[in-house]
């Protein structure tokens, strides 16, 4: 399997408030990298980036949806839901800045580190939100 | 330092993955929270955690770490076990605290670090 100039699409639905299969998406478009011989680098940078995505769809909406788009170009996963919206994205991109509940900071995550780390890994990084709408979040590594 | 040599020294339980014991690990990381744990970059990498559930696996298989040590002698669950096992990773336990277990790791020689940007 190989990416000859075509281009590979994968959709998931992320189930809402399931900590235990929150990041299978992330998990199996690994796989599915892997298997297309992707360099190991970029499959890292771009599946933590993705996984922090699908975390945070579990942790403040309820749920939502993955559409992952593989070209000989770029990797990209839009991560859309249906939650609450972000109502200050400059905050959210702050280290430290968070409004996760405590039980998600007992599951070792939202400690306001996720948006960051996408920012971190992720070549571009889009955040559209809009309060009581939703949010979509859109990840891309470059191949070349 | 092999991971034979990690379970040596920390006194640790294998609890799945004998098959990394001679993987050589350049790096520790200890940390209880998942996302600092995606802010640090290396390859060859032993993750020491207090904390147990299954997005410490989802955690590690992302960064491509092979082998997690839950510390303070905390026991995983059998789906924990079982999904590290799907992925290759390796589970270790051990009674020492975090603190000491990664002093007693430093001072056996790994002493690698993680980069940041």
């Amino acid at each position: 399997m190989g990416l000859s100039g075509q281009k590979v699409t994968l959709r998931y639905t992320i189930a809402a408030e399931d900590f235990i299969s929150a990041g299978e998406a992330s998990s199996h478009v690994k796989k599915t990298l892997n298997k297309l011989g992707i360099r190991h680098e970029l499959i890292k940078r771009f599946t933590i980036a993705m996984y922090e995505a699908e975390i945070n769809t579990v942790i403040h909406a309820s749920g939502g949806e993955a559409y992952v788009e593989i070209t000989p170009e770029k990797l990209m996963v839009k991560i859309s839901d249906n939650g609450p919206g972000i109502p200050d994205i400059e905050k959210a991109m702050m280290e430290g800045w968070s409004t996760a509940p405590e039980h998600i900071r007992e599951m070792g995550f939202g400690a306001g580190m996720g948006l960051p780390n996408m920012k971190r890994y992720a070549d571009d990084l889009a955040v559209e939100s809009e309060v009581g709408v939703g949010t979509v979040v859109t990840i891309t590594v470059y191949l070349s | 330092m092999l991971v034979r040599d990690i379970v040596k020294t920390l006194d640790a339980e294998i609890l799945t993955g004998e098959e990394n014991l001679e993987l050589d690990i350049q790096a520790g990381c200890g940390a209880d929270l998942m996302s600092d744990v995606m802010a640090f970059v290396k390859d060859n990498v032993i993750l020491l955690t207090g904390l147990i559930n299954v997005q410490v696996v989802r955690t590690a298989e992302m960064m491509d770490i092979k082998v997690v040590c839950f510390v303070r002698g905390k026991q995983p669950t059998e789906q924990i076990i079982e999904l590290a096992k799907s992925k290759g990773i390796t589970i270790l336990s051990t009674k020492n605290p975090m603190f000491i277990a990664c002093g007693l790791l430093y001072k056996a020689g790994l002493t690698g670090r993680g980069v940041w940007d």
